[in-house]
């Protein structure tokens, strides 16, 4: 520890801190423009000079180490001086157009400049003008805005892992851009715009949209994918206008992917937003009543076990408890929310959930990536993982193709399950990296499971766990990585068949007379018999709805409040950002609503009872937070290793922009697919 | 005065033969072994001794830097990297080293490698100098040839490796840090301090980075004494010291001298005077054109070592003295030192990307008067908002040539803006005044500058 006097108060930091921290830890406010704590520093922009005492020169605080005993001002003559001056510097060639800026009102640059900056400027010299680069559907560049921080492309480099932003040109033509005019190639290229101090990068679709100060903002959480990104939904009325992520250094720092961020103008595009049901082989509007009542007539005189139920990637786990609820009032068994046949042991949590936690990677010293893709299952778990990678002797094995560069480098071991036979008997150079790690971490994707041996692949993955020595009492290296935002949750309420209850595949063909899809649309609709009677609960028209024989409008995650468990098992709470639109409703009341009208009342009332039911069905819906755990019971999930298959593991996603039906309603998703997965043919130079 | 008996460099102007035999003639490579073999703590305490201080510049004591890398070794490589990237306007001095006393700076880099730990040294050379860099090369063959550098250098026990990396045309990598970015591959940025090169240099590893010059004298140091290097001069300004004369001098040259003469001594002995006589001088940048200018009246009487110009206010920098007779624009003079300043900022750092281009721009509408008395003020302030709040020393070099001129020939200024405003009336339409705080509140717009 080292004790600096930051302006008569002394603190104690760590050896190795910044002079900047140490004035942050004394209450200090330092501004700065280039220092993010959560990238390299570049020291470039001066704006935090401190005086030290010895030193000749003011110093840059966020790259100047403490030492013991030393005494920092923040507050003198020179130091006001010092950032009245770089104030001036970087408004001189700054455009005056805050008023058409849309980083007006959260601009670093704004704030600053009324706090430290002088109140005229003496520059009369002409302006620099800096022409505009192309980043992508995403990210709207003013360049002349631009204040030449390097936080985008230190960001690029080192977060999001594509060295594709650099500065070209000296001095004052001093310019960032792509080198060859490209859209960046990253799925966490949003985060360009958080990082931005000033108004140079920003967000195509929110651009002139509205000012921060007119925003409603609504704590919730991301369902693109399972990694539970928190995230604040900025609305003002009845409209989304953007979504920012919430720091959560557990979960996702401050980083979150851009299907998230941007696929909210899905919310208004191709929504359900009143009832139909299904007349002379047309969908016609209707009332509730009538579409309750039509359900009822369908459900008449037919036996519990020719009724399913099939849960969607996107739900809350209040609706699926409801829907379960009910459906074991009607007595079917035949509940699922494995759209993909994913095979899990759901006997113990650890089975199917990911263990190690998101902070854990960073703990870890060896990686396994089985059959999965985490720069498009699950980008901002993917950075967690470049993040330790960066930090040095981190070997990373892969079985599978991934499909891009996964942003680290990665021994591809095999593509096929074969590699992982070989790592259990030891004939794979990787095993005995994996054996000499003292916490290393494997990690099955969902896809990997989806197959037909996807229970020898769960029990081969904890086997090898075991054996080289993944699983201890203070270290649980064995995780399952989901990309469905509503697994954990269906797994833990148990969505899942009962005794003598049909599967997905086993509800397809006519299995059931009568299916209930919750927001379910990850299967082709044809496969569902042509007799099957198809209640489609849900938001958006996609292809459940166009099956369906009564359709009931649900709403988006951002239109109710919703509890949601990540891949690591960690239950959070969404609150609600916007109502629904038109007749949608919230999930779990459209089930209770319906319950009444059959006359097999579910008890509870309000979300509160619901949540409260929750808990009663599995305790872990009570728990806060997630504490880290070890692991105690060693013995395996069912699945015989023999049995593995011999097919290579496929891609857990097709599209990363249009993978649910939000992302698919989303113009500008699509935008994105065109761009990034249907590559322009380039002239050959 | 110095005897030809005290020169160092005795090939200086390329009458003899650069190559070995012509080298070991002028006594180089004589009893290498032996210096190397007094050990790194021998040759080190000789180089403290001889108070040699580092001749790019920034004058920094040679034999302490070379103490700052780590006695042992913690696994990483030590590195040597000698500063050729002389970019400094009116400085020429390591390019007559490198091209016609080479074996003395590959020995040299040889006993200094050695006495940090060092297995490599490499040379960035000035991309320009291309001519420089093949003698270099031509040289560093014949040594490897000869068993002088290489596996067992001299058969000292010692491996020692050369390199040539030619720079591509950046005034920024003549920067210490910045240099070893542009080594390593990537674009010339000077790097924030601390970590210092000795601690995090090259590739990570301790590094010294040393000019042309210092790491040259060390051979001959180490053979004839510190006590005999530090014979010379005054105290703390010791040691001989290669002179660079250009300008208006009936001959310009690259003179080896001791340091402290009196400047006017050096340019009457060596240049041939000032043309035109001595009271045709306007003024001498004493150090490359990053240090401020000297008025005649200082020149004088100024001696040329760190301490006398330091307390002018000036500094001895390269030791290239630009000398300017009464022909001369002062303001375009130095004008033209912000446009090369403005031109040669990396764009790293706020005050120097920013101040640089405000400056030049300040300073050519000052060429022409087009400017207010006031602006002067403000000019001098903008200089003084750069110095010492920048990552590297450019934004300093950027300021000071301004200051001196302010310093020295503020009158001259005043009058030029005073004629302008004689022959453009205010109020004239295009009369092209900038648009200042004290006029914008006028009834008439502002009219842009150019």
């Amino acid at each position: 520890m080292a004790r600096v006097t930051v302006d008569g108060i002394q603190v104690e930091v760590a050896n190795g801190s910044s002079v900047l921290q140490a004035c942050e830890a004394a209450g200090k406010e330092i501004p700065r423009f280039c220092y993010h704590e959560r990238l390299s520093i570049a020291g470039n922009c001066r704006m935090c000079l401190v005086e030290v005492e010895k030193a000749p020169k003011p110093v840059a605080s966020c790259g100047y180490p403490v030492m013991d005993g030393m005494v920092v001002k923040t507050d003198t003559a020179v130091v006001r001086k010092a950032r009245r001056a770089v104030m001036e510097f970087l408004l001189i060639n700054h455009p005056l157009d805050c008023p058409i800026c849309d980083q007006g009102g959260e601009c670093d640059l704004q704030d600053q400049a009324y706090s430290y900056g002088a109140d005229h400027s003496r520059y009369a010299e002409n302006k620099r003008a800096v022409k505009d680069k192309y980043l992508g559907p995403l990210v709207k560049t003013v360049m002349t805005r631009c204040i030449q921080c390097t936080r985008c492309v230190r960001f690029a480099t080192e977060v999001a892992g594509v060295p594709e932003l650099g500065a070209t040109s000296r001095g004052e033509n001093m310019e960032i851009g792509t080198y060859v005019e490209k859209a960046l190639t990253s799925e966490l290229s949003g985060n360009l715009i958080d990082i931005c101090p000033v108004g140079a990068l920003t967000s195509k679709p929110y651009a002139f949209m509205a000012r921060p100060w007119e925003l409603k903002r609504s704590d919730s959480i991301d369902v693109m994918d399972a990694v539970g990104t928190n995230i604040s939904i900025h609305a003002r009325g009845a409209e989304v206008l953007r979504i920012l992520p919430r720091t959560n250094d557990e979960v996702n720092e401050e980083w979150m992917a851009d299907k998230g961020r941007f696929s909210f103008d899905g919310f208004r595009r191709r929504r359900l937003d009143q009832p139909w049901v299904r007349a002379h082989g047309k969908l016609q509007p209707a009332r509730w009543q009538d579409a309750f009542v039509a359900i009822a007539h369908g459900l008449q005189g037919v036996h519990g076990d020719r009724i399913g139920a099939i849960a969607g990637d996107l739900c809350d786990a209040e609706s699926m408890v409801a829907l379960r609820d009910l459906m074991v009032s009607l007595g079917s068994p035949n509940l699922d929310c494995r759209q993909d046949g994913a095979r899990y042991d759901t006997t113990r949590r650890e089975f199917y959930t990911f263990n190690t936690s998101i902070a854990g990677i960073e703990e870890s010293d060896a990686l396994l990536l089985v059959g999965c893709d985490p720069r498009h299952e699950a980008p901002v778990l993917n950075a967690r993982i470049r993040k330790r990678y960066l930090a040095g002797r981190y070997p990373i094995g892969v079985i599978g193709h991934p499909t891009a560069d996964l942003t680290y480098g990665a021994e591809i071991i095999g593509d096929r399950p074969a590699a992982l036979t070989g790592l259990l008997e030891g004939g794979l150079a990787f095993a005995e990296v994996l054996k000499s790690a003292k916490r290393p971490m494997i990690v099955v994707g969902q896809a990997a499971l989806a197959r037909d041996d996807g229970a020898a692949v769960l029990a081969a993955c904890w086997k090898l766990a075991e054996s080289v020595g993944a699983l201890a009492d203070d270290w649980h290296g064995f995780n399952v990585l989901h990309h469905a935002a509503s697994r954990v949750a269906a797994l833990d309420i148990g969505f899942l068949p009962g005794r003598g209850g049909r599967s997905v595949a086993g509800m397809m063909s006519g299995g059931v007379d009568v299916l209930w899809l919750l927001g379910a649309d990850e299967f082709h609709p044809a496969r569902i018999g042509p007799d099957t009677f198809v209640i489609y609960q849900g938001h958006h028209g996609d292809a459940g709805a166009s099956r369906a024989d009564v359709i009931l409008p649900g709403a988006t995650y951002a239109e109710k409040p919703g509890t949601y468990v990540n891949t690591e098992g960690r239950v959070q709470r969404a609150f609600q950002a916007i109502m629904p639109p038109g007749e949608a409703k919230e999930d779990w009341r459209i089930i209770r609503a319906f319950s009444e009208v059959i006359g097999m009342t579910l008890p509870y009332d309000n979300l509160d009872a619901v949540r409260a039911r929750l808990t009663e069905v599995n305790p872990v819906f009570g728990v806060q937070g997630l504490p880290r755990f070890g692991s105690g019971d060693r013995s395996g999930p069912a699945g015989d290793v023999a049995a593995l298959g011999n097919a290579a593991f496929a891609p857990g996603i097709g599209d990363y922009y249009l993978t649910n039906a939000i992302s698919r309603a989303s113009p500008t998703m699509q935008e994105c697919s065109r761009v990034y997965t249907q590559p322009v043919v380039q002239a050959a130079e | 005065m110095l005897s030809d008996k005290d020169r160092i460099f005795t090939n200086i102007y390329g009458r003899e033969d650069f190559r070995l035999a012509g080298a070991r003639k002028r006594g180089d490579w004589d009893g290498t072994a032996a210096i190397l073999a007094r050990g790194r703590d021998g040759i080190v305490a000789e180089m403290k001794a001889s108070n040699l201080r580092g001749r790019g510049g920034a004058g920094f004591p040679t034999g302490l830097k070379w103490s700052f890398m780590p006695k042992v070794s913690d696994g990483r490589p030590h590195y040597l990297v000698i500063n050729g990237d002389e970019s400094e306007p009116g400085t020429c001095k390591d390019r007559e080293i490198i091209r016609h006393e080479p074996h003395k700076l590959i020995e040299s880099a040889l006993i200094a490698s050695f006495a940090m730990g060092a297995h490599t040294a490499y040379i960035y050379i000035r991309g320009e100098y291309y001519n420089e860099s093949r003698n270099l090369q031509v040289a560093i063959d014949e040594a490897y040839e000869a068993g002088l550098i290489g596996r067992n250098a001299c058969g000292s026990g010692w491996d020692f490796d050369f390199f040539i990396h030619r720079g591509a045309g950046a005034y920024i990598c003549g920067e210490e840090t910045a240099l070893l970015e542009s080594l390593e591959g990537k674009k010339g940025l000077p790097r924030m301090k601390p970590p210092f090169p000795a601690a995090m240099g090259l590739y990570g590893c301790p590094t010294t980075v040393n000019n042309v010059e210092s790491i040259a004298v060390a051979s001959t140091i180490l053979r004839r004494g510190g006590a005999w290097f530090s014979s010379f001069g005054r105290p703390n300004n010791v040691g001989t010291k290669l002179f660079a004369i250009s300008g208006h001098v009936n001959r310009p040259c690259v003179v080896e001298e001791e340091l402290g003469l009196p400047m006017r001594e050096i340019i009457e002995r060596h240049a041939g005077g000032v043309r035109g006589g001595w009271d045709n001088l306007l003024a001498v940048i004493p150090g490359g054109c990053s240090v401020p200018i000297l008025p005649k009246a200082t020149c004088d009487t100024v001696l040329m070592d760190f301490d006398a110009l330091r307390a002018e206010r000036s500094g001895l920098g390269t030791a290239a003295m630009i000398v300017m007779d009464r022909s001369t624009d002062v303001v375009e003079a130095i004008a033209r030192f912000a446009r090369f300043f403005k031109h040669e900022s990396c764009g790293q750092c706020t005050p120097c990307r920013e101040g640089t281009g405000w400056m030049m721009r300040v300073m050519d509408r000052m060429v022409k008067g087009r400017a207010e008395i006031e602006e002067i003020d403000m000019l001098e302030q903008v200089t003084r908002q750069v110095e010492g709040h920048t990552i590297c020393a450019l934004g300093d070099a950027a300021a000071w040539p301004i200051q001196g001129l302010i310093r020295h020939f503020r009158p001259v200024m005043e009058e030029r803006i005073a004629a302008y405003k004689a022959a453009h009336p205010s109020g004239v339409k295009g009369a092209g005044l900038a648009p200042t705080p004290s006029n914008i509140p006028g009834n008439t717009l502002p009219v842009a500058a150019e």
